[in-house]
């Protein structure tokens, strides 16, 4: 795909999450885990269906609190995230199941990503004058800055709700892209998507990390994409982290494949 | 010096004029990008800062007079400005076609013999570095936009920025008497010929060859430094090279750069240029678009739109001609134009349209006359890029559905026995690159210019091109068989998208259809139709009553031809896959490669002269990323009605 040598340097842990457990009643979500995520790299968390791999990014969102464990973002631990201070942090993320309004333009949607950035309520943002124009050329100007980065120019203005689902996805990371995460958190990109869309997909995921240096945490089914892209895998089996290591070795690990494949008892 | 124009017998090379709008107009804008959303706009002043930096750039990385610069990428500003810097220091610009293969610009590369080479992105750069092996001149690759391309490693690329930081350190009066070294019989550009006809050749084209085919059209057309102009064809064709480049630095004009190739009819619309040239197919593609929107749109919509296109019909292009036209229907032409045509032509991006141009290929004669009906004043020029376009041109008020108009100042015009149509004028090439006897068997030592095209001057001494000289044959039954003349009748219908007619020493005229995807599809739609893609869209029984009825009417206007009335269709298919360059079936421009088709479909042809009423086939196909795969699909043969001539010839 490109003639580059990859020359990224991972750096220090920056999001640490120690003996998670989290349950719904009787049903036991997650089970002592523990993950640290690196600045710079992309990390898979990988899983058969109902092994915890969305919870775990909703506690890390702050979407779920969980009953023990804690979370440590950049020093500061705390029993539970909440969800618009993980936002204001610098975690961004996109959903399984796309979560755009669906009647507003591609353009107006990435402008919701910068919600947490504005200065002014909304009663100040009515008024198209002054400091507030001044504010809202300054987002609009990151907006078209992820929009050229994700090649969305032609359908700018067009209601996401027309468009095929691989861009509606696409649309979606611009969203959190506009946001300039630091971590961003992806809930099974690819789900759905084609050959083609699958291939763009990877390519911006990659170009994200590489041009932005942000941290990735991804949610990924398909396996080949997973060991293309990620610097690390964590594979969870019914709430319990299993294996946690480069792509290879995970490859490799015998409860990952019994995991996956199944095995006699 | 007329309408402002500078005088060229001074500044005679393209970098001198850019330093004279500098001086005469450096507050003016000169070029226009749409990047982020918004038009970014550099003055005359800016670009000459830019060219400047650029070029003396390339001088720091060892560029010499007479060096070949490629440029490869979409229509951009910087690409331009590098086409000037080279020309600045005495080199020679080859700009490519942006989405050819590695392969295809291997051969440009290596027999150009470029040393540098100017790309877009890393989509670009990544096949110069596939091929730079092989292209043992090729010193330099340097890239406009840096996306992507933060972990190459490669020692001969370079950013633009970057070259441009070494120029601005350089010292100054270098780049001023470079530009003063340069006469007008310098060579300026060389353009590679798309290869309708064969391996493509490097016609060698000179400042004045240039300028003066720019200075003539301009002048034609009373075009002035306030035209506003998009560029948005390949910068390889010699059309992008004469009206974005060589017309705007002798007219002083300003000329913009679409966002993406995506977006260009978006573009257009907000940029409302007033001058716009295009190939028939865009114009055809925008009336498609109309007609297909006009069949979704409300009743009331539909109904105004229809009865005020009659309107328009009758008496829009008589109103445009300044013909006479009776007081009512002046009316109802403005009241449509209030109701109709003007927000029609506000969507279309012609709002402040004075002028357009097409060429390329004939243009059908309905569309044709629907954009003249709503006030565009379409003209179709003819030209080649061994004349640097211009041939002829059709002259206000006096523009005819099936001419091409007259000579262009200064070209004179003769035709051989058989029909060829031979040029000689100013614009004329001065020889192809590295290959005499093209030349030779092209360029008369006269200066007279094969055109390779059949056409003859009608009675108000008006140019008529029927097709190519070669592809024009013989029915075994005596009659006149033009192929073109044929397809584009047929692809006038929004439905058809590409037709490839045989029927050369045949008993017959049959012919390959491609159906129009978007088109049909709709069509398919509002009908319930279910299909899965284009092959079984195209195999459907519905779909081909559509095109049998598409035949039978070019049919019935055939045979009201007294040369042509025998070249009715008699049997057609349906093509299973859609022509492609890719594929090698059209050009990069577009064109069809009959004798290609005809080799690659051979049992498809000898169906059609058979009374088989089914083949079967096994095509291959190459995606984009370069891998093949094949689609198979059993196609039906169908008979069209053909009808009785009305008048026979003499």
């Amino acid at each position: 795909m490109s003639g580059s040598s990859h020359s990224k340097v991972i750096g220090d842990v920056i999001l640490k999450c120690d003996n998670i457990s989290l349950s719904f009643g009787g049903v036991r979500a997650l089970t002592n885990i523990s993950i640290d995520v690196r600045e710079h790299e992309v990390l898979a968390i990988i899983g058969p269906n109902g092994a915890g791999k969305s919870s775990m990014l909703n506690v890390i969102n702050g979407v779920y609190h969980p009953q023990q464990g804690t979370v440590t973002y950049r020093g500061e631990t705390r029993r539970a995230m909440k969800p618009h201070e993980t936002a204001q942090h610098g975690i961004a993320r996109t959903f399984q199941n796309i979560a755009l309004f669906k009647g507003m333009s591609v353009l107006d949607n990435i402008m919701t990503g910068r919600y947490t950035k504005m200065k002014r309520n909304f009663l100040w943002q009515a008024l198209y004058v002054g400091p507030n124009l001044k504010e809202e050329i300054e987002h609009r100007e990151v907006c078209e800055r992820v929009i050229d980065f994700l090649q969305i120019e032609n359908i700018r203005k067009t209601p996401v709700g027309r468009l095929p689902y691989g861009l509606q996805k696409r649309v979606e990371l611009g969203r959190a892209l506009a946001a300039e995460p630091q971590l961003l958190l992806l809930d099974e990109p690819m789900a759905g998507m084609n050959v083609e869309e699958k291939e763009d997909m990877c390519r911006f995921i990659l170009d994200v990390n590489d041009e932005f240096g942000t941290t990735i945490v991804l949610i990924e089914h398909d396996m080949g994409v997973v060991m293309a892209i990620s610097d690390r895998v964590a594979v969870l089996d019914y709430g319990k982290k299993i294996a946690d290591g480069p792509p290879e070795e995970v490859r490799a690990n015998k409860d990952v494949i019994d995991a996956y494949l199944g095995v006699a008892h | 010096m007329a309408r402002g124009l500078p005088d060229l017998s001074v500044h005679d090379t393209f970098p001198k004029l850019l330093l004279h709008h500098a001086a005469a107009r450096g507050q003016q804008p000169a070029w226009r990008e749409k990047d982020f959303g918004i038009w970014q706009t550099w003055t005359w002043n800016q670009v000459a800062d830019e060219v400047r930096a650029f070029a003396l750039g390339l001088k720091a990385l060892g560029f010499q007079r007479g060096d070949r610069l490629a440029i490869v990428g979409d229509n951009r500003p910087h690409l331009y400005w590098a086409m000037l810097a080279a020309q600045s220091l005495g080199g020679v610009p080859v700009p490519m076609y942006q989405d050819a293969v590695a392969n295809e610009m291997r051969f440009v590369l290596s027999h150009a013999e470029v040393r540098f080479a100017v790309v877009e992105d890393q989509e670009q750069t990544d096949k110069l570095i596939e091929i730079k092996n092989d292209c043992l001149t090729l010193e330099h690759v340097i890239y406009s936009d840096p996306r992507g391309l933060r972990n190459y490693t490669q020692p001969f690329l370079t950013s633009y920025a970057k070259v441009q930081e070494l120029g601005r350190d350089e010292a100054a009066g270098f780049f001023e008497d470079s530009i003063a070294q340069g006469k007008q019989d310098d060579l300026s550009v060389i353009l590679y010929t798309s290869g309708t006809t064969g391996q493509s050749k490097g016609v060698m084209l000179t400042f004045w060859n240039v300028m003066m085919s720019a200075k003539g059209a301009v002048e034609f057309d009373h075009l002035t430094a306030n035209e506003e102009v998009m560029a948005y064809l390949p910068m390889a064709w010699v059309g992008d090279h004469i009206y974005s480049f060589g017309e705007s630095l002798v007219a002083g004009f300003c000329v913009a750069c679409p966002e993406s190739s995506n977006t260009v009819m978006h573009d257009l619309r907000e940029l409302g240029p007033t001058f716009f040239f295009a190939p028939p197919r865009i114009f055809e593609n925008l009336l498609t678009q109309v007609m297909i929107r006009m069949e979704d749109a409300s009743s009331i919509k539909r109904g105004m739109f229809h009865y005020f296109m009659d309107v328009a019909k009758r008496c829009g292009a008589a109103i445009l001609d300044g013909r006479p036209v009776g007081f009512g229907d002046r009316l109802l032409y403005a009241l449509g134009r209030v109701f109709v045509y003007g927000p029609l032509l506000n969507v279309l991006g012609f709002s402040r349209i004075r002028l357009a141009h097409t060429a390329g290929e004939a243009i059908g004669p309905d569309i044709f006359r629907f954009y003249r009906s709503l006030g565009v004043n379409i003209k179709q020029i003819y030209g080649s890029t061994e004349a640097s376009v211009f041939i002829t041109i059709q002259p206000n008020g006096q523009v005819k559905d099936d001419t091409v108009g007259v000579p262009v100042p200064g070209v004179e015009l003769k035709m051989t026995d058989n029909g060829e149509v031979l040029f000689r004028s100013p614009g004329a090439f001065l020889a192809y690159f590295k290959n005499d006897e093209g030349t030779r068997s092209t360029k008369t030592d006269e200066g007279w210019v094969h055109t390779g095209d059949a056409g003859f001057l009608d009675d108000d001494g008006h140019l008529k091109i029927i097709d190519r000289a070669k592809d024009v044959g013989k029915l075994n039954t005596g009659g006149m068989f033009a192929p073109k003349y044929i397809e584009n009748k047929l692809k006038f219908f929004p439905f058809i998208k590409e037709a490839v007619a045989y029927g050369d020493q045949q008993d017959y005229v049959a012919c390959f259809i491609n159906i129009d995807i978007e088109a049909v599809g709709n069509w398919a739609e509002r009908r319930g139709l279910a299909y899965s893609g284009y092959t079984d869209l195209a195999c459907k029984s519905e779909v081909y009553g559509l095109l049998t009825d598409c035949v039978n009417k070019v049919n019935q206007d055939l045979a009201d031809d007294p040369h042509l009335f025998e070249s009715q269709i008699k049997r057609f298919l349906i093509l299973h896959k859609e022509l492609d360059a890719d594929d090698g079936e059209l050009t990069r421009t577009r064109k069809v490669r009959r004798g290609f088709i005809a080799e690659k479909y051979a049992e498809l042809i000898s169906a059609l002269y058979s009374d088989k009423t089914h083949c079967a086939i096994e095509a291959q196909v190459t995606f984009e990323d370069g891998r093949k795969g094949t689609i198979k699909a059993d196609l039906r043969i169908q008979e069209s009605e053909r009808y009785q001539p009305m008048k026979k010839a003499g």
